[in-house]
């Protein structure tokens, strides 16, 4: 694989170096991108697919231009990799073509452009993780003069902040290292397992003759028996890696992978640098595991927290799980992070109670408190506020003279404004059932298309055995059953959006594109019912329904998304 | 792995068999599991000179990798030898010490050396309180005392 896998710049000299060292493979490239830009259009607009480069060259290749572009700060270059815009920068790899290794600015002018969903992102597997945090040892080892070991612990310790740690080191070597839970000379003194007559181990009271023993470079010694299961225990039980101290009491010394590799046996060892790596990902803010079940890749994304108001970062995984960079949930664009929080918070303690209060309680006109009339008469006294008013009219009782227990002051003032104040909660309570019903029912939909699916499957076979057709030429059926989950998914979300949204002139637009993606939706579900015979013959149609789907939420995503990015949403709740 | 506890025990019981530091007295060790220790504080008057506070030690078998479980006990038939009052000591003798958790504690410390530790938290306390919120826990606790997830936001005292 050449270098430049992912260039950024086009730069002339590995440009002319890739053309001449690979120039029949990148015709082959550039016609597979045309390729797959003809057949399907419309699948070019599907949310990009993303390929894990698996091999660790390829991820060589990904951190040398790192190292090129700017000797030591990959940080810097993830943030100012962050791109919004889509089109406006250099940037625009689409992740469509990242298994097309190299490919170039011929490439690139054919790849379309980035939709204001769509974030740029990349998906790694743990070997990959692994090689890129050997770089970095490795880089910054030989900058600082250190063994690889200590140089782990170093970044570690600065939550792989190579600027930080270097400027740190350079400002104050002795600190950093103390502050690290380094010694000075752990260059002149490689861990090693010395047997010592005449010493007594402090934890296990040991003190036969040829007593193997082990010491970090703070010289508390202690058998090697012991020191084993001290660190099976810190592994095993507690799950610590990163950060195990020397047994000895009050040491802040770390102990490093060198010295433990020295001490427990392999299983232990696997263990431990499974360990690390989860340390690794959760350290740095631009990558995350995938939330899915036994997934065991990690997604780096450079949105970063402040901008989640701004967009909502969809990654998906090579697992196949669409999820949010920003909080790890399952996908749930167009809502941004914050609103997402809010809604389930909100349908968690209010939707069912809600219709209850709707259906059979008014509230008090003074205090607004809940209340539910079981019986008697009219002459109300609110249990919080002492506020008394009669439950017909909603007046003030001491308006009802001698009138009592038969309500005829319909016209009275204080009614009004009671009856006003009133609808305008039932009002306010109405509006969040109807956006909360038909988020509920996209959720209970999307549930019922996880049925379909299966179904589908099952349809698949049938109508290969039916209609003579082959495998790949029933894929329609599974496209449209994905398709179907993921709009329900989209449109789900565009209902809590629409809750949290303030009426303009956008939001027009906004509820068109809903009404036109959710007929779309309803009308290829149905689709699905047809019987098992006369599939065959609607196969056309339902994959132009499909396609027509797709295209529809592409474009409510892509209008809410710029909306977004330019902040001319109006919320009626901030932010926050 | 079932060893480590036995051998180590026996040659601290050894120790503390013989001399121990003023205040601190063995009650009774009768298997390598479970053992007593009785605590006088010598100069705080909150403390009377003459009480004594029964302190519990439960080892598992990975003692000392692990620290032991380490509470004060109640003497009904004794009045004077109640729970000390302490802020870090609840008053079913749980106590809140940074050493007994996993995170404080070293295989480098022994019964003896607990003991001097939670005598000297004593020793030194002016405060004649329990901690905060402790009707609650005491009455809602069920956890071993290795398993709750202490705050050691107070190092002074």
């Amino acid at each position: 694989m050449p270098i430049a896998t992912r260039k950024r710049k086009a730069d002339s000299t590995t440009a002319s170096a890739d053309a001449t060292s690979e120039p029949q493979r990148k015709l082959t490239k550039v016609s597979k991108a045309l390729q797959k830009d003809s057949i399907s259009q419309e699948q070019a607009a599907l949310p990009a697919t993303p390929q894990t480069l698996t091999s660790d060259k390829g991820m060589d290749s990904d951190d040398d231009f790192n190292s090129v572009a700017s000797s030591m700060d990959l940080g810097e270059e993830m943030s100012s990799s962050v791109d919004f815009g889509a089109g406006e920068s250099d940037v625009d790899i689409d992740d469509d073509y990242q298994d097309d290794g190299a490919f170039d600015a011929t490439a690139k002018d054919l790849a379309p452009k980035r939709k204001h969903f769509e974030v740029e992102f990349k998906v790694y597997s743990p070997q990959d993780i692994q090689s890129q945090q050997d770089t970095q040892i490795a880089e910054v080892a030989n900058l600082l003069e250190q063994p690889s070991e200590a140089t782990a612990i170093l970044l570690r310790h600065t939550r792989w902040n190579k600027e930080r740690l270097i400027e740190q080191y350079m400002d104050n070597q002795e600190q950093m290292l103390d502050k690290a839970g380094l010694g000075q000379e752990i260059n002149q003194n490689p861990p090693r397992v010395v047997v010592k007559n005449g010493f007594t181990c402090d934890i296990c009271c040991e003190d036969g003759p040829g007593l193997e023993t082990f010491a970090m470079n703070c010289n508390h010694r202690f058998c090697t028996d012991c020191y084993r299961q001290y660190l099976t225990q810190k592994i095993k039980d507690e799950g610590e890696a990163a950060r195990i101290k020397c047994p000895g009491d009050g040491c802040r010394k770390i102990i490093d992978a060198k010295s433990l590799d020295l001490l427990v046996p392999n299983e232990l060892t696997d263990r431990y640098h499974q360990l690390l790596m989860r340390t690794y990902v959760d350290d740095k803010e631009s990558l995350k595991w995938c939330p899915a079940p036994n997934c065991v890749y990690a997604v780096e994304c450079g949105v970063k927290k402040r901008d989640l108001n701004k967009i909502v970062p969809t990654v998906h995984c090579e697992c196949k799980q669409s999820f949010c960079f920003g909080c790890t949930l399952p996908d749930h664009q167009p809502c941004p992070c914050v609103l997402v929080k809010r809604w389930i918070k909100k349908c968690e303690d209010d939707s069912e109670t809600a219709n209850w209060i709707s259906a059979n309680t008014k509230e008090c006109p003074k205090c607004n408190s809940t209340i539910e009339k079981n019986g008697g008469c009219n002459h109300m006294t609110c249990r919080k506020c002492k506020n008394e008013f009669c439950w017909m009219c909603m007046g003030l009782w001491s308006e009802h003279g001698t009138s009592w227990y038969n309500c005829n002051r319909f016209e009275e003032r204080s009614g009004t404004d009671a009856r006003d104040a009133q609808a305008k909660s039932r009002q306010s309570l109405e509006r969040y059932l109807h956006y909360y019903n038909r988020y509920a029912n996209h959720e209970q939909s999307a549930r019922l298309d996880k049925d379909i699916f299966h179904k589908t499957e099952r349809k698949m076979t049938l109508l290969q055995s039916t209609s003579g057709m082959s495998w790949i030429e029933v894929q329609f059926m599974e496209a449209a059953s994905q398709a179907l989950q993921q709009c329900r998914q989209t449109l789900k979300w565009t209902y809590a959006f629409a809750y949290y949204l303030a009426r303009n002139n956008q939001t027009e637009i906004f509820e068109d594109n809903q009404k036109d993606l959710e007929m779309a939706v309803e009308n290829l579900s149905e689709m699905f019912e047809k019987p098992t015979d006369q599939l065959a013959g609607l196969k056309v149609e339902m994959m132009d329904k499909t396609t027509y789907c797709m295209r529809r939420r592409v474009i409510l995503l892509d209008d809410t998304a710029k909306n977004l990015k330019e902040e001319t949403w109006k919320f009626n709740v901030e932010l926050r | 792995m079932a060893g480590m506890s036995g051998k180590r025990l026996q040659k601290e019981l050894a120790k503390i068999q013989g001399v121990l530091p003023p205040g601190i007295t063995l009650v009774s060790a009768p298997d390598l599991q479970t053992w007593h220790m009785d605590l006088r504080i010598l100069d705080n008057p909150l403390y009377p000179p003459h009480d004594h506070y029964r302190l519990k030690f439960s080892f598992s078998k990975n003692y000392p990798i692990e620290a032991p479980e380490v509470v004060f006990l109640r003497l009904t038939t004794d009045p004077r030898r109640d729970i000390p009052i302490h802020p870090h000591i609840y008053s079913n003798g749980i106590i809140c010490l940074d050493l007994l958790d996993a995170q404080g504690w070293s295989p480098v410390h022994n019964v003896e050396s607990i003991c001097i530790s939670i005598q000297s938290m004593l020793a030194s306390n002016t405060k004649d309180e329990r901690p905060p919120g402790d009707a609650e826990f005491v009455r809602s606790n069920r956890a071993r005392p290795r398993d709750i997830n202490f705050l050691y936001h107070d190092p002074s005292v």
